[in-house]
């Protein structure tokens, strides 16, 4: 028996009054793994990520964190646990600029008063890892470029030294440039021993990073791939509903 | 400001060097530069690409500068030093309603909260005796109280704060008029606590220039400190010289408003406690957590939601606060003219309120702003009303030009946001 999974998430089920959106979503993430989580518009893809980032806690259903069960009811205990979420609006502050966004709800203080020396230095350090154009650390990040907002976004999340990352379509709004530098960064992630949920339309990104593929498809499980032995056909006819008789949950399943 | 930190040694012409006649537009940016430096030292880095509080600087010395010309006596110290007094009843609660803006709401109670607390001050001490300082602080907690179930009700519903405190406005002028009954006005006790708020000057002229002395000293002393860190540890930082350059041009300011304070009666305590209020909640602001998620709560409720913000709690506080500084505005209004009666926290006040904190460069759409831009906005609708009366001019135009005013810092506002946004997606 192998160890736990990171994260892993037994028949959660989340419902918008009458409108199922999760049923009996089945998931697991390992460290040092990359799963695409892949699925059409409306799949439920970001509703499953905002219930495990605690944004809208799921009504049924168990996750688990390295096997045991535990509980995500608001972003806090998300945090806490080690997951942190890179939203696919960003979720910025528009008007603070890249240092407030980063320590926003984590603020270092000093005699019980902000130390924003510490924190721009802290900034600094972070982003000189990751980005090759740091921008202006005291720009209000409106006044940045998509693609300097994703690096802040993704900074901010890397903050808290992170075990799980959830990231909700990184590259949807960036350049090619820009997309290979956060693919590159997300396989360095990788390598560290990270877990790491990528949600992407993009089927080149799935197959140059992930090692898994788990497929939605109106709110359930449609599918597990190992992307290096699958087809991209058959991904992608799990994605549209193709498939006649769709295997709801075990079927298509392979050995994890 | 613009470019603050970065650019450490951009200045050409410091205040020293202007006095040369012959360089007239040199002359006019080491002006401006100063007048910049001055509001900058207050300013977080938050407004970068912003103008600032540049323009209310400009409209306040155009109206003293008119009005210096209507009327002779406009400038004299006696109607200075009255006018540092008129602002602070307004100006305080003016600062609670930044707050508010901050986060992106409007609070419409405010002129209600205040005319509540100054009733239940005057019924308790005067009608029923309670001494003065109970009274005091049962009226500052009450609006401390109604605030707060304003911002829970609406923080909890999600009902947005302008309909919460529309309903507010109506039940806490009920609640006036129930608690002073049939007793029409109220007159406070000429010598006594309250009253003393707007009526005590210190006559030292040693209180206003040490006040000025310690400002300056203090704004020195932390620019000194940052610069110092950063330096430490290999960050951008200030040269001595651009602290200088600031610190003096606050020191200048301060010292003129001392020596002008000196010739009429000295310090007001009005003045004083309004200046501390204000640099005070500034420093909460800007300098802590609180500060910080009231900023974020204005950038986006959903963003700092993600960030694991408590929101609710950080809504109800800001409704807290400035119910809170309404209570204390109102007791401040209430003891300039040392009655209460059925009109009080009614009229123009609460317009004014909340217009003095747009005027003075506070967004309306939320998350840019800081205390100090309710100090410019008061003082420039003080200025006008001030202005109006000593030239007997009829309130139908001082309500207009006040209008004007506000008009053109809204259109400001509204400008430079949307150039903000521009400037991002170029």
């Amino acid at each position: 028996m192998p160890a736990p999974p990171l994260l892993a998430l037994r028949g959660v089920s989340k419902r918008f009054g009458v409108v199922h959106v999760l049923e009996d979503i089945e998931l697991e993430i390992r460290a040092g793994q990359v799963v695409a989580l892949m699925g059409d518009n409306g799949a439920g893809k970001s509703t499953l990520v905002k219930v495990i980032s605690g944004v809208s806690p799921a009504d049924k259903g168990v996750i688990e964190w390295e096997g045991r069960t535990v509980h995500i009811r608001r972003p806090h205990d998300a945090r806490d646990l080690g997951i942190a979420t890179v939203y696919q609006d960003l979720a910025l502050c528009g008007n603070l600029d890249v240092v407030g966004n980063l320590f926003l709800g984590r603020e270092i203080r000093r005699y019980g008063f902000l130390d924003e020396v510490e924190m721009e230095r802290r900034t600094r350090d972070l982003l000189e890892h990751l980005a090759t154009g740091v921008p202006d650390l005291r720009a209000p990040v409106v006044s940045l470029s998509s693609g300097q907002r994703q690096t802040v976004a993704i900074a901010r999340s890397l903050l808290g030294n992170p075990r799980v990352l959830l990231l909700d379509e990184p590259t949807a709004a960036l350049g090619l440039q820009q997309t290979t530098e956060v693919l590159d960064l997300v396989d360095r992630l990788r390598d560290r021993g990270l877990g790491v949920l990528l949600i992407s339309h993009n089927m080149g990104d799935v197959k140059a990073l992930a090692d898994r593929a788990a497929v939605l498809r109106l709110g359930r499980n449609n599918g597990f791939f190992d992307v290096n032995t699958a087809s991209q056909e058959q991904i992608i006819s799990s994605i549209t509903g193709a498939t006649q008789n769709v295997p709801r949950r075990t079927a298509f399943r392979e050995e994890w | 400001m613009k470019g603050t930190r970065n650019t450490a040694d951009d200045t050409g012409a410091g205040p020293s060097t202007s006095t040369t006649q012959d360089r007239r537009p040199r002359r006019g940016r080491a002006v401006v530069r100063a007048l910049e430096g001055w509001a900058a030292a207050f300013r977080l880095k938050l407004n970068a690409g912003e103008l600032g509080s540049l323009p209310v600087v400009l409209v306040l010395v155009a109206v003293w500068v008119v009005f210096q010309i209507l009327n002779e006596n406009f400038l004299s110290p006696r109607n200075l030093s009255n006018l540092s007094v008129d602002i602070v009843g307004t100006g305080l609660i003016a600062v609670g309603v930044v707050f508010v803006l901050l986060i992106g709401q409007i609070d419409l109670s405010v002129g209600s909260i205040s005319g509540l607390a100054a009733a239940l001050f005057a019924v308790l001490n005067v009608n029923n005796g309670v001494p003065e300082w109970l009274a005091l602080i049962i009226a500052v907690v009450s609006g401390t109280a109604v605030g707060t179930i304003q911002g829970f009700s609406f923080a909890r519903t999600r009902v947005p704060a302008f309909v919460v405190t529309l309903a507010g406005l109506l039940t806490w002028n009920g609640l006036m008029l129930y608690i002073l009954g049939t007793s029409g006005t109220i007159n406070l006790d000429e010598n006594g606590l309250v009253a003393k708020l707007t009526s005590y000057y210190f006559t030292n002229d040693a209180a206003a220039y040490g006040l000025a002395a310690v400002g300056a000293g203090l704004v020195f002393i932390a620019s000194y400190q940052d610069r110092r860190r950063r330096k430490a540890v290999g960050m951008p930082h200030r040269s001595l010289r651009e602290i200088g350059v600031r610190t003096g041009g606050l020191a200048v300011v301060a010292f003129v408003a001392a020596f002008v304070l000196n010739r009429f009666q000295g310090l007001p305590l009005a003045f004083l406690i309004f200046l501390v209020a204000v640099a005070g909640l500034d420093v909460v602001l800007r300098r802590t957590r609180y500060g910080r998620q009231v900023y974020a709560l204005g950038g986006g409720v959903e963003a700092a939601r993600r960030a694991s913000l408590r929101v609710v709690r950080v809504q109800t506080a800001v409704l807290a606060v400035s119910g809170t500084m309404a209570a204390i505005g109102g007791l401040f209004l209430a003891s300039r003219i040392t009655s209460v009666s059925q009109a009080s926290g009614g009229g123009v006040l609460l317009l004014n309120a909340i217009a003095a904190a747009v005027i003075g460069g506070t967004s309306l759409f939320g998350g840019r702003g800081t205390t100090w831009s309710a100090v410019l906005g008061i003082l420039v609708i003080e200025s006008v009303a001030s202005g109006m009366a000593i030239t007997d001019t009829p309130v139908a135009v001082q309500f207009m030009i006040t209008g004007g005013v506000l008009f053109a810092a809204v259109v400001i506002d509204s400008l430079s946001r949307r150039t903000q946004e521009a400037h991002g997606r170029a």
